[in-house]
């Protein structure tokens, strides 16, 4: 079976087997079918690389359980210590703790950085040996990387970070632990979760119900919709301009950086519909991944709206732990005293910011663009947070209303329109390449192939705007009602069941017909997937 | 509690902050005001904010700070 949750045997033999086995099956079998069924389907997309999870799943587990040992004997020593052998008693027992912690985190970033990133330092290390005029070593690596290597390790070091931070108490249930970590939708493309969000309804979910089941079903329609019908029909025009490079044009160029941001978004919310429209099927909620990404008004707004999961990992798990370590808390004190506080938190903070957006870039693939992704919004939410005090006179001195929605508006536009200009660096293959782009899009910029005709000639004729445009507006009517904290979903199900059925079928309607697929089109491979 | 009210309205001045409930989910203190806000309690109250308290139900109301405020002061 292929690594998509828009397969065909995935969407209409694999998801309802086991729906239809989550029914029928008592309800202190329900976890056990869901761990059975997650272990299948990794196995059916990993094989023999199943062995990673189950080298995570143990590890953590036996981890956890002895840092809860440590826990329980250093509560136990403290209640009998004197007061001044107290504090020594904590510094030993932390020690011992943070030594377990250091050992699995070693292990899963050390598995990570020899399968993902071996082959790209190698490479920089031979690029470097050739500069210097010395003998490149012959050094090749290419491992199989496991399906979702980098969601569940970091979902397994959030589980033994919270138990060593006394968060959540060690799980004695290997099970539960097994099933947080493998649950299948999941697995393919996140969300990250924590472990109070999914771990105990995964084990213990809600009992089938016929709403849940048709909450799921629209849910993945509307995921099935945004991937087949917007991301897959935008994909030829991308590939040509990013991958065979039909146009050196600037505003064919910036088209495509504009496309390819939809594509992504669509694409990657389209599989986030799928994996929580399954889940709520098999009686689990998952925390969302998305908010609505494009009304964010500034890059570091659209960051608490996009990939949110992997956000608030990355500022729980590195950005708070770094900022507030005690060299960076005395570097604060001592600019504070003479830059004031904004300006000493902006220091430490930037400090801390910088390590995240590198981790963040390289999260997402071995690459020079990547980090190069990482640093441009690192700079992006650097300089907002420091040219905001100054943004707030200068809309005050000329009394611009910020919440009326032409700002709002203006705003929204330049968080895409920068959006998209990381994304053309993103997107392309190597930095070089995104370097060249860049130039063509700035140097070469000329509106004449949107007016003649030539953008028709690029993988998408007038039909296919067409589609895209209507898709396009479902989506956007879609996502303001959710916006004005209405649930579309929820109030359909309220309706007559004359309207609702008329809305399904129109909706399976609108996918089957307008769906870009079969022969001249080439489906977008699940793009996070890979990270 | 007016020590911290001072702090809270200097650095937003535009909230009520002795009312509002939502600091944080509301996206009022981001994680830059975060770090102001958690380096000039620790100056003014003598206590050490770590890391792992730094969770929305610290921070998402004057009282909920003021109770954690306690707290750390008490563990000494």
């Amino acid at each position: 079976m292929e690594a998509s949750l828009f397969s065909l045997p995935f969407l209409l033999l694999f998801l309802p087997a086991v729906v239809v086995l989550f029914a029928l099956a008592p309800a202190r079998w329900r976890g056990p079918v869901l761990l059975g069924a997650s272990y299948i389907f990794y196995w059916m997309i990993s094989g023999k690389l199943l062995v990673y999870l189950l080298v995570s799943t143990l590890s953590v587990h036996c981890a956890a359980l002895w840092l809860g040992l440590l826990q329980k004997r250093q509560k136990a020593r403290l209640q009998q210590a004197q007061r001044d052998e107290k504090k020594k008693l904590r510094v030993l027992f932390r020690h011992q703790q943070r030594r377990i912690v250091l050992a699995i985190a070693v292990l899963h970033i050390g598995t990570l950085a020899v399968l993902k990133y071996s082959s790209f330092l190698a490479g920089n290390l031979n690029s470097l040996l050739t500069l210097l005029h010395w003998p490149a070593l012959s050094l090749s690596f290419r491992f199989a990387v496991p399906l979702g290597i980098s969601f569940f390790s970091l979902q397994a070091l959030s589980y033994l970070l919270d138990v060593y931070h006394e968060k959540i108490p060690a799980d004695t249930h290997l099970g539960r632990l097994a099933l947080f970590l493998a649950f299948f939708p999941q697995i393919v493309e996140g969300p990250i979760c924590r472990w109070q969000q999914t771990a105990c309804q995964l084990w213990q979910p809600e009992a089938p119900s016929f709403q849940r089941l048709t909450l799921g079903i629209q849910r993945i329609l509307l995921g099935i919709m945004k991937k087949v019908v917007i991301a897959d029909r935008l994909n030829l025009f991308i590939q040509n301009l990013f991958d065979r490079q039909l146009s050196d044009n600037g505003a064919l160029i910036a088209l495509a950086a504009l496309f390819y941001t939809c594509q992504l978004y669509m694409e990657f919310s389209g599989s986030l519909d799928v994996v929580c429209g399954s889940a709520e099927m098999l009686g689990v909620t998952m925390p969302e991944n998305f908010r609505q990404p494009f009304f964010s008004r500034t890059i570091s707004e659209f960051w608490q709206r996009w990939h949110i999961t992997l956000g608030t990992w990355f500022k729980d798990y590195l950005f708070y732990p770094l900022s507030m370590s005690a060299p960076l808390k005395l570097l604060t004190r001592h600019f504070r005293r003479k830059w004031g506080t904004h300006a000493s938190s902006l220091l430490s903070g930037a400090m801390a910011l910088l390590v995240v957006w590198c981790c963040n870039g390289l999260w997402h693939g071995a690459g020079w663009h990547y980090l190069f992704f990482g640093l441009f919004h690192f700079t992006l939410i650097l300089g907002g947070s420091l040219i905001a005090p100054l943004g707030t006179r200068l809309t005050a001195t000329l009394k611009i209303p910020v919440d009326k929605l032409p700002w709002r508006l203006f705003q929204m536009i330049r968080t895409t329109l920068l959006v998209a200009l990381g994304e053309l660096f993103f997107r392309a293959n190597g930095l070089a390449l995104g370097l060249k782009l860049f130039t063509q899009m700035i140097g070469n910029f000329s509106l004449t192939p949107l007016l003649d005709g030539t953008v028709l000639t690029l993988g998408m004729d007038l039909h296919d705007f067409f589609i895209v445009a209507i898709a396009l507006w479902i989506v956007l009517v879609y996502s303001v009602m959710k916006e004005r904290g209405k649930d579309p979903r929820q109030l359909l199900t309220q309706r007559r069941i004359a309207v609702r059925w008329a809305v399904y079928y129109g909706l399976i309607l609108f996918i089957v017909i307008f769906g870009a697929y079969g022969s001249g089109y080439v489906p977008v491979d699940p793009i996070y997937a890979n990270f | 509690m007016e020590k911290l009210l001072r702090i809270l309205q200097d650095l937003l001045p535009q909230v009520d902050v002795k009312h509002d409930q939502h600091l944080i989910d509301d996206h009022l203190l981001d994680s830059l005001s975060i770090l102001a806000l958690v380096s000039e309690l620790e100056e003014e109250f003598d206590i050490l904010i770590p890391a792992v308290d730094i969770i929305p139900d610290h921070f998402n109301s004057a009282d909920q700070l003021w109770a954690l405020i306690v707290r750390l002061q008490q563990e000494g």
